[in-house]
């Protein structure tokens, strides 16, 4: 108990931090974002609307810091990130809103999906060393050792384009509208599909090599000979006792990745022009757009720090050792 | 003379295939009967572990057989020999017939299951018309048997004490009124006291339970004290067998009598340790002959040439004892 209340403690004091350095940051770096804001204008904005400009993005040079940090906590709490430039009058959290989605949907998926397949394919490798299971680990470390960039770019030369059979970008048809309709849910689970197996085709050969090693060391392990000594039948021995145990070095590792996904995985998103949050901060790199980029560097902050929360739940609940009062 | 157990004759394990495998077991013969204690003792690396996993197919790898048999012999029904028992056989046969207790006790339970589930998960393989209520019950019984309280029950491992647990592995081991309980070094990692009671624990349940127990360690006046007979093996040879106070009155090997004296006796008026000189033989290059010869203080003319047979020493009138030594040729 009290080491949850720890773990809570720890994370709420790393996400404190992690806010107000997102609030500092802007107003440590060199440069005006307002003025370069005012200098795409091209001087066409009156003294009192640069003014208001400050104001809105929380800049406001005649306030104190400590007034500003007051404000910008307020605005968080209402879940005001601040305008975009780059979609000037949008708010930020609006245009996250939009993109998240899309990430979430195809890296949320995929990791989890890249996970599962992984980790089975490692246990089952672990478990018969010598069986035709080994010939998949060079293969899928092949895979993982080529460049993403690559990787997806061969993926579209082979499958999309003119003659393929897959689109080579975007979320969906340009002329669908989103919705929950069958023509539109079609068109974006066939704009993913080709993302989505080149992230699992780069991601998958880490979790089957991870398991596969853990499962290597588990079944030395004295419990495993006493399973089997026991009579039990391959099938518990192989999950119950070696499986189980084998699994807990990947929790972290797969909360890690999960804590990733929002962030998206940035060259998936820019190889298919995906319309996610990874696209979404490339593009805001590209367009100057500091509200935006900001918002999005504390959602992945955020993300990343709540996996972990997650993650410690996780080995709470699968390792009774971590359970340990005091 | 009582009714024999479990028969293994002639055993061979290697490690490893070829040039490069170790041969860890060599030609044994040992014979374990109803309801006794039978002690296996030698240095450690002389083969004991090799034995109890050979001889319950738990070898791990690179481990094999090479040959011989393990007849076991059961109270009804023909004899059969363990080693040629199907995959399904052969998990029916293990805890049900004979149950082990491992050298690491502190490892031998799953750190991240119940004591509950690892007690009962064994009565579910075997009795899987059983309901959870009687499994549990039997998990009771069980704790009780040695001496711990139920409600432990839904402890993990690691809240257990060292002795604690190896008692919960002691009452695992028979859950399923097993007829053979293998023991390899059970007590080792165990403070003495903690050793002493488990140790004279066991021996009260086998006078309840009746079955019989091959308990292995490198601890011969722990076997002078516990046991009916001893074994002694060198160099994966069982080079002497005799009754217990046999070999403590008079061992004919002049390795059982360097073993005898390598530790200081329990009870009695403390002599001196002598110990063996020199070092276990290498399992890949062994002596020629009798492999104990390098570090024999009696080594005389054949002991270099041939390999001395395990059998009754001449002229001698006490039943039941063998010896591998030239000092005492076999009839
Ligand atoms: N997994 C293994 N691989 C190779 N050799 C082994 C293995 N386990 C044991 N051995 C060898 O077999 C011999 C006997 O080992 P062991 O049966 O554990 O002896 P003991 O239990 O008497 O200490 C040792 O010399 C050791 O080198
Ligand atoms: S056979 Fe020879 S070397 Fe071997 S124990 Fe006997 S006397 Fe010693
Ligand atoms: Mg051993």
């Amino acid at each position: 108990m009290s080491y949850l209340l720890r773990r809570t403690g720890f994370y709420l004091l790393t996400a404190w931090i992690a806010i107000t350095i997102n609030f500092l940051l802007p107003r440590l770096i060199p440069g005006d974002p307002v003025m370069s804001l005012i200098n795409r204008a091209q001087g066409q904005l009156s003294t009192q609307a640069i003014q208001s400009l400050y104001v809105l993005f929380g800049l406001n040079k005649d306030e104190s810091i400590f007034v500003q940090y007051g404000h910008y906590w307020a605005q968080l709490l209402h879940g005001d990130l601040g305008l975009s430039f780059a979609f000037f009058p949008t708010p930020v959290a609006s245009v996250i809103a939009d993109s998240l989605p899309w990430t979430l949907a195809l890296v949320g998926i995929t990791t989890l999906a890249s996970f599962l397949l992984g980790t089975a394919l490692g246990v089952y490798a672990g478990w018969r060393r010598g069986s035709w299971l080994d010939l998949v680990i060079p293969v899928t470390t092949f895979l993982s050792s080529v460049p993403y960039f690559w990787l997806g770019l061969i993926a579209i030369a082979l499958f999309a384009g003119v003659n393929g059979i897959f689109p080579s970008s975007g979320g969906y048809e340009p002329g669908l509208v989103p919705g929950w309709d069958p023509d539109f849910l079609l068109s974006a689970v066939q704009h993913s599909l080709l993302p989505a197996v080149t992230i699992l085709l780069s991601s998958m050969s880490g979790w089957i090599l991870s398991m596969r090693n853990m499962m290597v060391t588990v079944a030395a392990e004295d419990y495993v000979t006493v399973a089997h000594a026991k009579g039990l039948s391959e099938r518990r021995v192989m999950v119950s006792y070696a499986a189980r145990n084998a699994l807990l070095p990947s929790v972290s590792g797969f909360a890690l990745s999960l804590g990733l996904v929002v962030g998206g995985t940035l060259l998936v998103e820019i190889v298919f022009s995906y319309p996610g949050l990874g696209f979404e901060l490339f593009q805001a790199v590209g367009a100057k757009d500091y509200p935006l980029m900001q918002g999005i560097f504390l959602i992945i902050t955020l993300s990343v720090l709540a996996a972990n929360f997650v993650a410690d739940l996780a080995y709470l609940v699968l390792d009774p050792r971590t359970r340990r009062e005091g | 003379m009582s009714e024999i157990e479990l028969e293994i004759k002639g055993l061979n394990v290697d490690y490893g295939l070829g040039e490069q495998s170790v041969h860890a077991v060599r030609d044994v013969d040992l014979t374990l009967r109803r309801g006794e204690v039978l002690g296996l003792a030698g240095e450690s690396g002389s083969g004991k572990s090799t034995l109890a996993y050979g001889l319950t197919r738990l070898l791990p790898p690179p481990g094999v057989i090479r040959g011989g048999q393990v007849i076991y012999h059961p109270e009804q029904g023909e004899p059969f020999d363990v080693l040629g028992l199907s995959d399904r056989q052969l998990r029916a046969f293990r805890w049900a017939q004979t149950s082990i207790v491992f050298q690491g006790a502190m490892n031998s339970l799953n750190p991240v299951h119940k004591i509950s589930t690892q007690l009962t998960d064994v009565l579910r393989a075997h009795e899987p018309g059983s309901t959870r209520a009687a499994r549990l019950a039997r998990a009771r019984e069980l704790l009780a048997l040695v001496g711990i309280p139920a409600d432990r029950l839904d402890s993990y491992p690691h809240q257990l004490s060292g002795g604690m647990r190896q008692r919960v592995m002691i009452g695992m081991a028979l859950a399923l009124r097993p007829k053979i309980v293998i023991m390899d070094e059970p007590t080792t990692a165990l403070d003495v006291v903690v050793q002493r009671q488990i140790l004279g624990q066991l021996v009260g349940l086998r006078e309840r339970l009746g079955f019989s127990v091959l308990f292995i360690t490198h601890d011969l006046s722990l076997l002078v004290e516990f046991s009916d007979r001893i074994a002694i093996m060198y160099g994966g040879r069982i080079v002497e067998q005799a009754s217990a106070a046999g070999l403590h009155k008079d061992s004919l090997h002049p390795y059982s009598h360097g073993l005898l004296h390598s530790f200081p006796a329990l009870r009695g008026p403390r002599e001196e340790l002598s110990g063996i000189p020199g070092s276990p033989p290498d399992l890949r290059s062994m002596p020629t002959g009798c492999a104990f010869h390098p570090r024999c203080p009696h080594s005389f003319d054949p002991c270099v040439r041939r390999v001395p047979e395990l059998g009754a020493p001449q002229g001698r009138p006490e039943q039941d004892r063998s010896v591998a030594c030239w000092l005492h040729p076999a009839s």
